[in-house]
């Protein structure tokens, strides 16, 4: 849409005297004020925590101890078999939540609202002491064991944190559940797919790409929730490491260990957490990831 | 019931509410074998929920309907009908394809295994057999260099012509089309009409909710103009659109011409 003529003559002229001049790119001066005031702050903390009152000697000592190592073992592990139990359980209860089936929709709904409803700390203490209600457990005549001897700390550490995790993760799955387009659900109806085949290879394959991202975070969650297992005296690190000083007295240096610990697994799950992510946006439009 | 040749869709006075809103009022009508039923009409006519009903992606709420000579959702057992479990339901969609406005591909899947994925999954089949069929279909509906994208990857046209392969994989006796060309760009439709033109001259059975009236014209064996649930006017294409009986049907068709 040029007009004729002399404009397109002076557009050209314009050009010219515009194309000459030198480029100067923004200066974005607040960038570099908050970049000096977040390094002295910085160097003010690194400077009280190496003048403070800490044997960096005794953390350097105690990060690989053998009661340390062990302890950061139990906290991965059940970390892992916890989860693991709570998202068998989450995606079970969030099927049976959306179900049509009332008895099945109201099962889902009563455990969710009992585990939710209570503080896992107080769950991890009722496994714990379950023995306490039931004496024994078993089928009867058959099999018996006293409750004492089968509620170990660990078993009632995996069935209080995996049973309460069960209850939090349904409501992410049944999320990523209901993002999925309707369309979807009736494609795979009319390609003649049962409810069951159609949740297992069409839906939640799409729903996940929803559910990681907080699985991921809940998956965080849990590692530090761990630590709450030391009230059933699960040897998880923060256990092992308060054992420790409970002997040597160096509380500070020892929490420190335990820290360092926490923060190296939850970064090595946030960059697997990250692969989970893009594998799942496959055929999305966007990755999630910034690569 | 008794004709010579069962009709593959058989329609006794069907009704659906929705709530107190009555979407079809008592359809009756019989689809023979081979037709290409182009269903026309003005949005919530009922048109759409009549092609839903027939795969059961709604249930009708009175009258009954037949496919394939088969009671759809319910089992007679003496006087008495009793409902389907979903694993039956499931069984008799399997007689319909359906090929949605919204294509409705599995995202997540590519070309290929949307088209594979029902008859390697419910039908069961043979991985080999099915593979090599979904290629020759793909073939067929022009996309067979496009197995491996994923749909994202294609345009509107052909994302609906891969619908269309997914829906034939199954080996349909019926083939349902909801507005297949509603939400494709203009110069996208020719390309979707031409590959059901060529499933038409094969000999497939069509129901075709569109309002592509020139399609309607040259493809349909016979044209059904609804309004307000109700069948309002049937016939051979050049009796419909160029001579249509009924005022309703004369409004419509001329306001779609513009």
């Amino acid at each position: 849409m040029l007009a004729p003529g002399t404009p397109q003559a002076a557009d050209a002229s314009a050009l010219a005297d515009i194309s000459e001049l030198e480029h100067v790119p923004r200066r974005y001066w607040g960038r570099y004020i908050a970049t000096a005031l977040i390094v002295v702050a910085v160097l003010f903390v690194l400077n009280a925590f190496a003048r403070g009152k800490i044997e960096w000697a005794y953390v350097g000592r105690f990060l690989t101890a053998q009661s340390i190592l062990a302890g950061l073992a139990n906290t991965v592990v059940m970390s892992i078999l916890a989860m693991a139990l709570g998202v068998a359980l989450g995606v079970v209860t969030a099927v049976m939540r959306v179900s049509s089936n009332p008895v099945l929709s109201w099962v889902a709904r009563t455990y969710v609202w009992l585990f939710r409803g209570t503080p896992v700390i107080l769950q991890l203490l009722l496994w714990f002491n379950l023995a306490l209600v039931f004496p024994t457990i078993g089928i009867p005549g058959l099999w018996e064991v006293r409750t004492v001897d089968a509620m170990t700390p660990f078993l009632a550490a995996l069935l209080g944190l995996g049973i309460n995790q069960g209850a939090y993760t349904s409501e992410v799955v049944r999320a990523g559940l209901l993002s999925v387009d309707v369309g979807q659900y009736e494609a795979a109806k009319s390609i003649g797919m049962p409810r069951m085949l159609a949740l297992r290879r069409v839906i939640l394959p799409q729903a996940m790409r929803v559910i990681v991202p907080p699985i991921g975070n809940e998956f965080v969650g849990m590692i530090k929730l761990t630590s709450l297992a030391s009230v059933i005296q699960y040897a998880e690190i923060l256990h092992n490491a308060q054992n420790i000083y409970y002997a040597n007295a160096r509380v500070i240096e020892l929490l420190i260990v335990a820290g360092i610990w926490y923060i190296v697994v939850v970064t090595v799950l946030s960059l697997l957490q990250s692969r989970v992510e893009s594998y799942y946006a496959r055929g999305a439009g966007r990755s999630t990831s910034r690569q | 019931m008794n004709a010579p040749i069962d009709p593959i869709v058989r329609a006794v006075d069907v009704c659906k509410n929705f709530g107190e809103f009555q979407a079809l009022k008592g359809i009756t009508l019989d689809i023979p074998v081979g037709e290409v039923l182009c269903v026309i009409g003005p949005s919530g006519s009922g048109k759409s929920t009549f092609l839903r009903c027939i795969n059961q992606l709604e249930t009708v709420t009175g009258g009954a309907l037949w496919v394939g000579g088969e009671l759809v959702g319910y089992r007679r057992v003496g006087n008495r009908l009793h409902a389907l479990s979903e694993t039956e339901i499931a069984r008799q969609r399997l007689k319909t394809g359906m090929v949605f406005q919204r294509f409705n591909l599995f995202p997540h899947m590519t070309v290929l295994e949307n088209v594979v994925e029902g008859p390697l999954r419910v039908q069961r089949r043979a991985r080999a057999e099915v593979v090599a069929e979904a290629q020759a279909l793909l073939a067929r509906v022009g996309l067979a260099h496009k197995g491996g994208a994923f749909p994202i990857e294609l345009s509107g046209g052909q994302q609906q012509r891969v619908a269309i392969a997914r829906a034939l994989a199954m080996r349909p006796r019926l083939m349902l089309f909801d507005e297949p060309t509603s939400a494709l760009d203009p110069e996208l439709v020719g390309e979707v009409l031409s590959v059901m033109r060529d499933l038409a001259t094969s000999g497939m059975t069509m129901v075709v909710v569109t309002h592509e009236l020139g399609f309607a014209r040259d493809v349909a064996t016979r044209v059904m103009f609804m309004d307000k649930g109700e069948i309002v006017e049937t016939g051979a294409p050049g009796q419909v659109l160029s001579q249509p009986q009924h005022p309703r049907t004369r409004e419509f068709i001329s306001a779609v011409r513009g």
